[in-house]
């Protein structure tokens, strides 16, 4: 299980890395979008993987079965996708502000002085 | 006591609205607050008198700490205190009159950070915690930044307010770091708990003989001396003449400024004893005495002149409290009294002429008296009493001056005779300048002015005229004064009891008669100083004409010294960041990114043989395919040169994750995850369709580069996930919470429960954060936005239209409207059985989002805001009321915040309790930012008039 979500989460940080290297501000977005994914399963899987047994409480016990997944990761990682929707929007926001001012969505050319 | 500074930081919050509805009655009701504590205080110099019944209540902060908000009213804390209240009430009738012509909303401000100067400085005097004494302090420092620069839209006042904020803030931190170590040097010493903090307590330490004695005293002194502006920091007292009159004349003669030798004072009985404290306080206090008395007659605008002899003053002060004999401090304590006294008035004075003439130039006022006459005479006594003639308070200050320098004599021949010199000439100048002020405007030949001259107003004369009056008053009943006033002060101070016996005639004792000559030496050169001046001002005034400009001020040197080392740090930042950053976000990154990976895989290739051998396991067939869509997913993002697909690729990882999130027993975080690509999606179609296509910007070789970089960082990353595999943490915490969901939480979904009642206080944070990240998309989009959103009927210039997102089909906006409702309903279920099984508030707010988002597709945004009713910020408001009022019913029943409370079954609903309202909180800030983000996207559209309007800005 592990080996295969190992390669999972190099692949999305790969390809998020990859994309943040661009000159494409909107490719630069989608690469947070990729590194937010892969953070969040890294976390996730540090936590250790279960199948079928999640941290739920069955009615009339007082207690989760042995066995159950791990629910502080999953309840850090819950919040990070709700901000990280919200980082994106935000971030989404500064690019398309960025290229109404500049008219252009080249980082090089924002960073010649664009802007200045 | 602590009420005092209760009412007083009550009257800072009202202020505004007084303001606005009492009108000029609210001027009176204002200046009721402080003239009602100094009413309090005085009422209580009985018990001033006898420290050891000196009042005192402290309230518990940190007690491990030695904080506390402690406060103790003794003869010195009353006497500043009185002068603080007192004076302050005057000022605020002053204001009234001078802030006559400005508009009800700047006066409003102007009398809150008035009060809140008021209140913080009124905290420094009663505190008897050094962290208490601290944060009053800094208080003081912000409020007088803000009084200072009240006149914001003038560099100038802007550039003052900056130095005073700069050099008293520094001090601030000094002062803070020496408290610091004083209290650590007072628990070596055997306090203990509050009792380290605690001023009062301190004098009977033998701090002196402990290793941080020098550094902490250095430390204070820097506090004390940047407060009093004495040299070198001195430059930033005149600088603050940009402020209003009123501020000058409070905080440049009763307050602010009076702080630093107030700290001094206080610390005394503590820290004075020690050599080092007579040196530097004598040699310090000295050099200011003589710096500001001689820069105050080289000035020529009166409001100057006065803050150099202020300077002048201070430097007495600290000298005198630094000599420490029982005569120095007595002069001290009368000093201060008739400083504060005599400075007030001549600020005032100085304000009513400026009122009066506009100007304040010295070379230019002449022959006033009749037009002002009871301005004329507040000036004249105020004056007499800074020149120090009998029988004004002043004279009883001076006399004490010249009899603790005879009376160092005997201890130590040649300070006490250097004292005396240094004092006389200071003196002298004093005397010139106080004629300059009180009497060159009012005598002599009327001049040309920029207006007919006139007297002032009941409000700007009640001030001058009854201070002036003090000052006489005082004088008279020398005795009294002394007894009932200063004693309990000097007594605080010295920390022994003392008695002050002061007198306007001591008889014809030698030393008497030394002191009297020496008076009278003073007054003659003094006269003579000021026939000269006033010669030179006939060259003056015929060099400029009558409409010539006041010549600019030169800024002095430290001033300048100090400005351009605030304007050099920039300069000296760009420098630092054009070594360390290249300016290049690919560059950086790059370096970045290559630095991790090599630093980093050393250690994990050290470890290597125990990772890989127990991580090789059995290999889902299902995990297979979505760890596949994933991967390819990824791969085609980057490399796919169609935006929409991009997008598409990525809502298909983002649903691959969400499914191994299933796969892997975590069904909230699916469901969230699923909820959150939807609005993605949407997001990215709203912003993309508005953005250029993708164009091949990078050169193959560089593309190689950074696929390359990129292979490794991921490599990395997957070893790094097989090495946390291995890596057993003790689950103590999960296995807690998982334990006590049930019987403490009363809920069956353990990462709900952690959510929202374990580790409430991170969800707190986390949704501001999401709705701190809203609030930057409306920024970002639309500036002026806020004032539009209210009137909602005149929302856009041009509302977008149904189908502006792009063709929408009838079927759809037939059925979005019942598919929007059952979302909502689908979403309040999920949301209330959040607490038992997946749900809560996060994906419920999502959800309720995704239906909102869905209708404005199909019809409008502004179709679905009308269909909502409530705006999204309002939705965010709402929730963020929620959570805050389920946290703070804790504290409120006297429990930790975020304890929950439980009222009780509810059938359907179930449990009732404060923290499924915080859940419901969380479900209105999800709701409200996602949905506001989204429709705000969406209306604003693409202008294409847009792009003018952004010029870029520079």
């Amino acid at each position: 299980m592990f080996v295969i979500l190992s390669l999972v989460i190099g692949s999305l940080f790969a390809a998020g890395v990859y994309l943040i290297l661009r000159r494409s501000m909107v490719k630069l977005l989608f690469g947070l979008l990729l590194l937010g994914h892969g953070a969040n399963l890294l976390i996730f899987t540090a936590g250790g993987l279960r199948v079928a047994a999640p941290p739920l409480v069955p009615t009339g016990l007082g207690a989760p079965h042995a066995g159950h997944a791990d629910p502080v990761p999953q309840a850090l990682v819950l919040t990070a996708i709700v901000i990280g929707f919200a980082v994106v929007a935000f971030a989404a926001v500064l690019v398309k502000r960025a290229y109404g001012a500049l008219g252009s969505d080249d980082m090089a050319e924002l960073e010649r002085g664009g802007l200045a | 006591m602590a009420f005092g500074i209760v009412l007083l930081f009550g009257a800072a919050l009202l202020a505004a609205p007084i303001c606005r509805l009492a009108g000029r009655i609210g001027v009176w009701l204002l200046a009721g607050a402080p003239a009602l504590v100094t009413l309090g205080l005085l009422a209580e110099l009985p018990l001033a008198a006898d420290p050891a019944q000196a009042l005192t209540v402290s309230y518990s902060w940190f007690p491990e700490f030695g904080v506390a908000l402690g406060f103790r009213l003794d003869g010195l804390a009353l006497a500043f205190g009185v002068l603080v209240t007192g004076i302050g009430a005057l000022i605020v009738l002053y204001a009234g009159g001078y802030l006559a012509s400005y508009t009800s909303r700047e006066r409003g401000r102007f009398y809150s950070y008035l009060m809140l100067f008021m209140a913080a400085m009124l905290g420094v005097v009663l505190s008897d915690n050094l962290i208490t004494l601290f944060v009053f302090w800094e208080l003081t420092s912000v409020a007088s930044f803000l009084l200072i620069g009240f006149k914001h839209t003038d560099p100038g006042a802007r550039r003052a307010a900056r130095q005073a904020l700069v050099v008293t803030g520094a001090g601030g931190l000094a002062l803070l770091f020496g408290c610091l170590l004083i209290m650590s040097a007072a628990a070596d010493l055997g306090l203990s708990g509050v009792d380290i903090g605690r001023i009062s307590a301190l004098s009977a330490l033998p701090l002196s003989e402990h290793p941080v004695y020098v550094p902490a005293l250095l430390l204070v002194l820097l506090g004390a001396f940047t407060k009093s502006a004495q040299v070198p920091f001195h430059f930033w007292l005149p600088g603050a003449m940009a402020a209003p009159t009123p501020v000058s004349a409070y905080l440049h003669s009763a307050t602010m400024v009076k702080a630093g030798v107030f700290l001094l004072a206080r610390l005394s009985p503590a820290l004075a004893g020690d050599l080092l404290w007579t040196v530097s306080l004598g040699t310090v206090g000295a050099v200011t005495m003589l710096t500001g008395a001689y820069l105050a007659t080289r000035q020529r605008d009166l409001k100057r002149v006065l803050a150099y002899t202020t300077v002048s003053v201070l430097g007495i002060l600290t000298m005198l409290i630094g000599i420490g004999t029982p005569l120095a401090i007595q002069a001290a304590v009368v000093l201060v009294v008739a400083h504060a006294l005599y400075k007030a008035t001549l600020f005032m004075v100085v304000g009513n002429l400026d009122h009066a003439t506009g100007t304040r130039d010295f070379g230019r006022l002449g022959g006033l008296a009749r037009a002002l006459p009871i301005t004329c005479a507040a000036a004249l006594v105020a004056a007499l009493s800074k020149a120090g003639l009998p029988p004004l308070v002043g004279f009883l200050g001076k006399e004490l001056l010249y009899g603790a320098a005879l009376d160092l004599t005997e201890a130590a021949m040649l300070a006490g005779l250097g004292l005396a010199l240094v004092a006389l000439v200071a003196n002298a100048m004093l005397v010139a300048t106080a004629f300059i002020v009180g009497v060159s405007p009012f005598t002599g030949p009327a001049r040309p002015l920029p207006k007919s001259p006139h007297e002032a107003p009941l409000t700007m004369l009640i001030g001058p005229v009854t201070l002036a009056g003090l000052g006489l008053l005082l004088g008279l009943f020398a005795g009294r004064f002394g007894e009932l006033f200063a004693a309990p002060a000097a007594t605080a101070i010295a920390g022994q009891p003392m008695l002050v016996k002061l007198a306007l005639w001591h008889g014809v004792a030698p030393t008497a008669l030394a002191v009297m000559a020496l008076s009278a030496a003073t007054l003659g050169l003094g006269a003579y100083l000021y026939v000269r001046i006033r010669r030179q001002r006939g060259a003056f005034a015929s060099a400029d004409g009558a409409d010539a400009p006041p010549a600019e001020p030169s800024p002095g040197v430290a001033a300048s010294v100090f400005e351009r080392a605030v304007d050099g740090l920039p300069a000296i930042a760009g420098k630092v960041i054009e070594r360390v950053s290249s300016g290049s976000l690919h560059r950086d990154l790059f370096a970045i990114l290559a630095v991790f990976v090599l630093l980093l895989s050393a250690p994990l290739a050290a470890g290597w043989a125990q990772i890989v051998a127990p991580s090789w396991d059995v290999v889902r067939i299902d995990e297979l395919l979505l760890a596949l869509l994933v991967m390819g997913g990824a791969l085609a993002a980057c490399v796919t040169s169609s935006r929409l697909g991009a997008a598409a690729a990525l809502g298909a990882v983002g649903v691959g994750v969400a499914l191994l999130f299933a796969i892997y027993s975590a069904p909230d975080l699916a469901i969230t995850l699923i909820m959150v690509e939807a609005l993605t999606v949407l997001l990215l179609v709203l912003v993309l369709a508005h953005l250029p296509p993708f164009l091949r910007h990078s050169s193959r070789r560089r593309r190689v580069s950074d696929a390359a970089i990129a292979i490794a960082v991921g490599a990395f990353m997957s070893a790094l996930t097989l090495a946390s595999a291995v890596i057993h943490l003790e689950p103590e915490v999960a296995a807690y919470f998982a334990q006590e969901s049930v019987p403490a939480g009363y809920g069956r979904n353990v990462v709900n429960v952690i959510l929202v009642d374990f580790r409430a206080f991170d969800t707190l944070g986390e949704i501001v954060v999401v709705a701190i990240a809203g609030i930057g998309v409306y920024a970002l989009l639309d500036p002026g936005r806020g004032a539009r959103s209210r009137g909602r009927s005149a929302q856009s210039s041009e509302p977008p239209r149904a189908g502006e997102l792009g063709q929408t089909s009838l079927i759809l906006q037939a059925t979005a409207g019942l598919l929007a409702a059952l979302l909502a309903v689908a979403s309040l279920f999920v949301l209330l059985r959040g607490h038992n099984e997946p749900g809560g508030g996060f994906i419920a707010g999502l959800l309720i989002a995704g239906g909102c988002a869905l209708y404005a597709i199909a019809h409008s945004p502004a179709a679905a805001r009308k269909k909502l009713i409530l705006a999204p910020s309002t939705i965010v408001t709402l929730g963020l009321v929620l959570v805050l009022v389920s946290a703070s019913l804790g504290p409120l029943s006297g429990q930790p915040l975020l304890t929950a409370a439980w009222w009780g079954e509810v059938p359907l609903i179930g449990k009732v309790s404060s923290v499924l309202m915080f859940d419901i909180g969380v479900y209105l800030v999800v709701w409200g930012t996602a949905l506001g983000m989204l429709l705000a996207l969406a209306e604003a559209g693409w202008q294409r008039s847009r792009a003018a309007e952004d010029k870029p800005c520079s």
